[in-house]
């Protein structure tokens, strides 16, 4: 204890005499922390912009087309394929989902959306924040998600003129919004939900496609009666459905395009910035260390301990690398606050506070080597010998 | 006054330096009693800064024995030696004396917290003496704002200030101007006394001689003379004998 209250005697007293040159490090430290907190609230935003509708489905499987490779874009259902999955045993509700985009034409600037074709109060449409559903068959009525109230002035009882290229012919719906989810962006676009019989009308089409009046949903969201069941019910659709792949919600979403690639390179930045971090405080301290050799001699010959000096360079790096930090998420709450929505940027406290230990271990991790140092350093150097 | 704080016997340091040995302290005896102020002097490789390395603690001897206040340092492991230092010698370098971020109250103070003795007296002791160094004014002064003899004087607190059996200053006027150096080792002289310590100094100037009570010279690595008579000791400050 006597030990420990030296120690930190020693580092406190050292960075207080000499704020200007542990300031700088710790600012240092700061920006680092600004960086790896952005790319954290970058990767969290890019993958809920591009997987947050997946991620918050009232479902534990989802059922794509034989051989799609869990792709919902390349997945085309039969219509009857629901009827038979709700039919299978130990299956609660399941719900299809139909995705297609378009842009809403009505507003100042258009805004591309999502539109996805789901069944009221089935798997697939989430819960309402406010209004009410949508009615069935061909209402013209939508449920818009918070991501498009957000970005332009859009309430419930607005209508909304949607354009969608339908063979050779640009056509124009009109859509009145009755309701409101939130957290529901799918490939990086706001989303509205309409009724299945809706989104094969308005929906862009081929020419082809317009001689068909079926919708075919792109996959089915499957609800269980026993949520642990996963893996038995994910066989058992397997077996009684035909033309079926079963994933459970995990799966689907690493399937997404392109979301395992980014959140790989968003990570990989994140990495590489806390090495730079360790890397950048590992030199500040071991040439800060080469520096006080004499001192640190003068220290030992007069009697303090080799942990004595050792703690006390370990106290002295966790105080410089918890100021930063600080500093850092201080710097970094200040952003997010005047950040403008169109940035997929997500502050996300579990990451967040992940990344703050992360950093506050970077410290001691990057003076490891000037600690060692500082150990061993002879109190003979004090008499210039040795 | 009497009491023997400090023994050396038959003390023989070796150094191999490119399979050539060397030997930097050769069968050197003597003995330190309390309140005794003795200087070490002779030629720059004599073999004084090892002879001194080895009193405080930090060198161990190829052979012979070092008491100090009665304790064998041979006897005592790495960690005893540490605690030996802290609480029965005190110490004075030459340069990079005192620790830079302390101020000269601080710097001083630090030795009894290392001796877990910053009590209410101690403290008062530690201004006491700086007091009596002349330092009253500075005591809230950095190493950086004061001058060679200033820091000097601040050391030689520190090394006073928990009563150590046997202080050791290592060319403590090196780095400053005559008339600096004649006050600084005067004072040093008289609170050894005073406080009835051991006093060694390692000094390669001989008019500094003059405050001491004896000389050990010293010539390569042997001790080749001992000056006790004060006559004799103030003519070799004074240049009239030739060692």
């Amino acid at each position: 204890m006597k030990n420990f209250f030296l120690a930190t005697y020693l580092a406190v007293k050292e960075v207080a005499r000499n704020k200007g040159r542990f300031l700088l490090v710790a600012m240092v430290i700061a920006l680092i922390t600004v960086l790896v907190l952005f790319i954290a609230a970058l990767g969290e935003g890019l993958s809920n912009a591009n997987r947050q509708y997946v991620a918050n489905l009232d479902a534990e499987l989802i059922v794509f087309l034989e051989k799609s490779d869990y792709n919902i874009s390349s997945s085309r259902l039969e219509t009857n394929t629901v009827k038979a999955v709700r039919r299978v045993e130990g299956v609660a509700d399941a719900g299809p989902i139909y995705t297609s985009t378009s842009q809403i034409v009505s507003l100042p600037e258009p805004l591309k959306i999502t539109i996805l074709g789901v069944e009221a109060a089935r798997p697939g449409m989430p819960t309402l924040l406010e209004g009410r559903y949508f009615r069935g068959g061909e209402a013209r009525e939508a449920v818009m998600d918070a991501s498009v109230a957000e970005r332009t002035d859009l309430k419930i009882g607005d209508e909304i003129e949607i354009r969608s290229t339908q063979g050779t012919k640009d056509e124009f719906y009109t859509l009145k919004i009755v309701g409101l989810v939130d957290k529901q962006a799918y490939f990086f676009q706001p989303t509205i939900f309409i009724p299945a019989a809706t989104w094969e009308l308005v929906r862009p089409q081929s020419e082809s496609e317009l001689n068909s009046d079926t919708p075919y949903p792109n996959i089915i969201a499957v609800k269980l009666t026993d949520p642990t069941q996963v893996d038995v019910i994910k066989t058992r659709l397997q077996n009684e459905v035909a033309n079926i792949e079963v994933a459970d919600i995990e799966t689907t979403i690493n399937n997404i395009p392109g979301y395992t690639a980014q959140q790989g390179t968003v990570q990989t930045q994140g990495v590489f910035t806390l090495l730079i971090g360790i890397l950048v405080i590992g030199g500040f301290f071991q040439i800060q260390i080469l520096q006080k050799v004499p001192q640190i001699g003068v220290l030992k010959a007069i009697g303090s301990s080799n942990f004595v000096v050792g703690l006390s360079a370990v106290v002295q790096i966790i105080i410089v690398t918890a100021i930063g930090v600080g500093i850092g998420a201080g710097l970094n709450y200040l952003f997010s606050l005047v950040l403008p929505a169109a940035i997929p940027l997500a502050f996300n406290g579990t990451w967040s506070l992940v990344a703050i230990l992360l950093l506050l271990f970077i410290g001691p991790l990057g003076g490891m080597v000037s600690i060692i140092y500082a150990v061993r350093i002879e109190p003979l150097k004090a008499l210039r010998l040795g | 006054m009497n009491t023997v704080a400090l023994e050396v016997r038959d003390l023989v340091k070796t150094f191999s330096l490119d399979g050539a040995t060397l030997n930097a302290v050769d069968g050197v005896s003597f003995q330190v009693k309390s309140g005794e102020f003795v200087a070490l002097v002779g030629p720059s490789g004599s073999g004084k800064t090892t002879m001194l390395s080895i009193l405080a603690a930090l060198l161990s001897p190829t052979s012979g024995q070092v008491l100090i206040d009665g304790q064998d340092l041979a006897k005592m492991n790495e960690k005893q030696r540490v605690r030996l230092r802290r609480e029965k010698i005190g110490f004075t370098f030459q340069s990079n004396n005192l620790i830079p971020y302390l101020t000269a109250r601080e710097n001083v103070e630090f030795m009894l917290r290392l001796n877990n003795k910053r009590d209410r007296a101690g403290r008062m002791r530690s201004d006491e003496l700086l007091a009596r160094l002349g330092l009253a004014e500075r005591l809230h002064s950095l190493p950086s704002q004061m001058s060679g003899g200033q820091q000097q004087r601040v050391a030689i607190a520190r090394a006073l200030i928990h009563n150590p059996a046997v202080v050791l200053a290592d060319e403590p006027t090196a780095s400053l101007d005559t008339e600096r150096a004649y006050q600084v080792v005067e004072t040093f002289a008289h609170l050894i006394h005073e406080n009835d310590r051991a006093g060694i100094m390692v000094t390669h100037d001989l008019r500094m001689c003059q405050f001491v009570d004896r000389v050990l010279q010293m010539q390569d690595g042997k001790l080749v003379r001992i000056y006790e008579d004060k006559n004799e000791i103030m003519e070799l400050a004074q240049g009239i004998l030739k060692h």
